[in-house]
């Protein structure tokens, strides 16, 4: 019975989409406020019930209630509470509803903080969540219904896939879903911009902190994946240019450009169209990602068996989507105004530079990834793109950007006098080179590669500094950063300037990661010692150890270092009880220096296993400077002059549509 | 023309030379990344080029998992169920490789004719199927359903 509740709750989050899509929009171009007015409690309806329909099925899971198809395939009496939770989104049915739930929460989030926005403003945003919540509500129920039942039910369930057994996997996708979905309120406010033909720097004040925020979600659930990708594949690598990795990569790398062009488009009210492109571009990618994932037309690590006809719902949903905002787009753009003029040398310039280079990338990646559709299709043989492809890509485009992206900050907006930028930027070209070269040389790091991540690293830093120093010279000496960061305008900054020291740890880690790494497989017998980058590494053997759904074989590794412990590792292979699969547990000490990282290949005989030992220096840099990207885009998100300033155009707006509706 | 126009006009031009150049770059290294995928069927007739690396995929043969003396080579065969071809890798095989397993393998043929491998890949999911393996499996199955087809007219 309950789990016919949560479909009928389905069905009427569909209805109120339905009409959350089609009347307050209509209202706003009919000017019957009273239609308008529906859109906040029609968003908080669909809400509860998608919230109701969300906890109809966790519930299932945590009872273990196996007459439920999707519970039957994915759940199990032995799972632990948490990766029951978890196993709701383990699988297709159950992670569209995760994807619908959160575009829901999104779509509330929108109704009760954007009560700043002009009434009319918010209504158009809201219809078109709504309409997007059609469209996945409708293959929800019509393709993939998590609430089909089986009968007879089975005693015991099929258990969540034991890759996903896991904490970093256990909110990696919700992180995800976030920011994919969350881009979705960029598109909205792009659409509802163009459909009331009023694209202005308001409307980027206005969009700029929720995509900031959707974002900050995308980096984060980038990272955790990254991370969980690096912990539980058993073999260290942490990004793998894998297709579905790619899906989520091209959003980010699209909202990267849109966040940047939204500040001049705030600032300045240059680069209107771009910037309703970039956010069009950033949706539709977000959506491509869903389709690569759950289609199944790609080989992918992360290719889990799926359906080919629900890849063509939502190729068919793309389509619409895309083609849709791009007519919209194509009849609009004519009537938005230019924006205000910009010399060579200023900021406008140079975002623009970061703007090429983001979606050139974005080109890229979306070419490597899709060629082998291409390819496939005109028969031109079953292809994939190599690895290195991927990352000499990003090694020829990266290093521009950062050159970029340490002048921007210094640079002023409209006409920069390009001998005081030099001036500006001389200290920290010379500090950023010489380190280079220094590192460069054959006495220190004898590799071009890191001496060129050392001066990019450094000159991001220096020229942070200077921007730093500058501003608070401006502003009345050191004694007054604090006073500075909680002012109007002062996270933004704040936020920009911890998000691009996120990028200096980032290219550190990468380069050093791949440069320097040890890596080793070995057959080891018991008692035997491995040296591996001035660390021995003793293997003591493997016990069997049982675990709550599993049977583990556990290994014992010292790791010591001129005689002294440095780590005791247990790396372990499972094997699931239900699905017999077995899985490596690697053995990782973490360091922010450095990582060692142990894990157990196969049985070899005579207590002999082959193991893979590893050493890598500063890998977690690569997570940490993801972390602080994303921390930096928080900040900026919560500056306080987007409050003042929506409340002021609030005020403004009441004067141009009445709410008594005698207009 | 005005000299803001002319400036931004250069500007434009700058930047379409530079993605211009960006992209003939890409393109060209594009090409000599790809690699393609052949079935097993597809070696034994020599179509695979000898000399460039190329991923080779089919399911492993049941009971010819071997492991060389003592190190961690390991040797086993792949099929499409029509022909065979041996594959050696040294290393650590992938927690899901098994015998009946499809596989993926990326490297490069010897002259002997085996595969050496310096990667194998076997998907998470044991229902899943790389897609360019069920392909091939499917393309040997329908060969041999038309050559039996053939040979039940002939006599």
């Amino acid at each position: 019975m309950i789990p016919e509740l949560g479909h009928f709750a389905l069905i009427l989050a569909l209805c109120m989409a339905l009409v959350l899509a089609v009347v307050p929009l209509a209202g706003t171009f009919l000017r019957m406020p009273a239609w308008v007015a529906l859109a906040r409690p029609l968003a908080w309806g669909q809400f509860t019930f998608l919230a109701l329909a969300f906890g109809v099925l966790v519930h299932a899971f945590l009872v273990d209630d196996f007459s439920v198809l999707y519970v039957a395939n994915n759940g199990n009496t032995l799972l632990p509470n948490i990766y029951k939770v978890s196993a709701v989104w383990g699988a297709h049915e159950g992670s569209l509803l995760l994807w619908v739930f959160i575009l829901s929460s999104w779509t509330v989030a929108v109704a009760v903080f954007g009560r700043n926005l002009p009434e009319e403003v918010q209504a158009r945003v809201l219809s078109v969540m709504g309409m997007i919540a059609i469209g996945f509500l409708s293959f929800l129920l019509f393709t993939s219904n998590p609430f089909e039942r089986v009968f007879p039910a089975p005693v015991e369930g099929g258990e969540l896939n034991p890759l996903l057994q896991d904490f970093g996997l256990a909110i990696h996708p919700p992180m995800l879903y976030m920011g994919y979905v969350g881009m979705s309120v960029a598109f909205a406010f792009a659409i509802a911009a163009l459909l009331g033909g009023r694209l202005d720097a308001a409307w980027a004040r206005w969009s700029r902190p929720w995509t900031l925020v959707a974002w900050v979600f995308l980096t984060i659930g980038i990272v955790l994946g990254s991370w969980w990708a690096y912990y539980e594949l058993g073999w260290g690598g942490w990004w793998f240019w894998d297709p579905v990795e790619n899906a989520s990569f091209m959003p980010w790398l699209a909202g990267t450009a849109l966040v940047h062009s939204l500040a001049v488009t705030e600032k300045r009210g240059a680069f209107k169209r771009w910037t309703v492109l970039l956010a069009l571009l950033a949706f539709s990618l977000s959506l491509l990602g869903t389709f690569l994932v759950r289609s199944g037309v790609l080989t992918s690590v992360h290719a889990f068996a799926n359906d080919p006809e629900r890849g063509l719902f939502i190729l068919m949903f793309l389509m619409i989507v895309i083609g849709g905002s791009l007519l919209l787009y194509a009849v609009r753009a004519p009537d938005i105004s230019r924006g205000g003029g910009f010399a060579t040398v200023s900021r406008e310039t140079l975002l623009l530079g970061n703007n090429v280079l983001l979606v050139l990338m974005t080109v890229l990646v979306l070419m490597g990834t899709l060629a082998p559709l291409l390819y496939d299709a005109f028969g031109w043989g079953k292809i994939s793109v190599g690895f290195p492809w991927f990352n000499s890509m990003l090694v020829t485009f990266m290093p521009l950007m950062v050159l970029l992206m340490g002048i921007g900050p210094l640079t002023r907006w409209k006409q920069q006098e390009p001998a005081e930028l030099v001036r500006r930027l001389r200290l920290a070209l010379i500090i950023s080179v010489v380190a280079g070269v220094a590192v460069a040389l054959p006495l220190l790091g004898d590799s071009w590669s890191v001496g060129l991540a050392a001066a990019l690293s450094l000159w991001l830093v220096a020229t942070l500094l200077t921007g730093l120093k500058l501003r608070l010279r401006a502003r009345g000496g050191i004694g007054s950063l604090w006073q500075d960061f909680a002012g109007r305008g002062g996270r933004s900054y704040y936020g920009m300037w911890l998000a691009h020291l996120g990028v200096a740890f980032f290219i550190v880690g990468i380069t050093v990661v791949t440069q320097f790494d040890v890596e080793k497989d070995e057959r080891m017998s018991p008692g035997q010692t491995i040296e591996l980058a001035g660390y021995s590494f003793r293997f003591d053997g493997v016990q069997t150890a049982p675990g709550p759904n599993y049977k583990a074989q556990r290994g014992t590794v010292h790791v010591s270092r001129n005689g002294a412990e440095v780590a005791l590792l247990h790396p372990e292979k499972r094997v699931y009880q239900v699905q017999r699969k077995p899985m490596t547990e690697a053995g990782i000490d973490a360091g922010f220096m450095r990582d060692i990282y142990v894990s157990l290949g196969e049985p070899l005989g005579n207590g002999d296993w082959s193991m893979r030992l590893y050493y890598k220096p500063l890998v977690r840099w690569i997570w940490f400077g993801g972390l602080l990207i994303a921390a930096g885009g928080l900040l900026a998100a919560s500056d306080p002059r987007y409050r003042h300033l929506l409340q002021r155009q609030r005020a403004g707006a009441r004067d141009v549509l009445p709410a008594g509706g005698h207009a | 023309m005005r000299p803001a126009r002319k400036k931004r006009l250069y500007l434009i031009l700058l930047i379409v030379a530079g993605v211009g150049v960006a992209a003939a770059l890409a393109l060209n290294a594009f090409n000599q990344n790809l690699m393609f995928f052949y079935s097993p069927s597809e070696v034994s007739a020599g179509k695979a080029p000898p000399d460039h690396p190329f991923r080779l995929g089919g399911l492993v043969t049941k009971g010819s998992v071997t492991r060389l003396t003592n190190g961690l080579t390991t040797r086993f065969d792949v099929t499409d169920m029509d022909k065979t071809v041996s594959i050696e890798y040294t290393g650590i095989l992938p927690d899901l490789f098994r015998e009946g397993q499809g596989i993926v393998a990326h490297g490069k043929l010897r002259d002997d004719g085996v595969f050496v491998a310096d990667e194998v890949l076997a998907k998470h999911d044991e229902k899943y199927m790389p897609p360019e393996v069920a392909a091939s499996l499917k393309e040997a199955h329908d060969k041999g359903v038309a050559a039996a087809a053939a040979k039940e007219v002939k006599p």
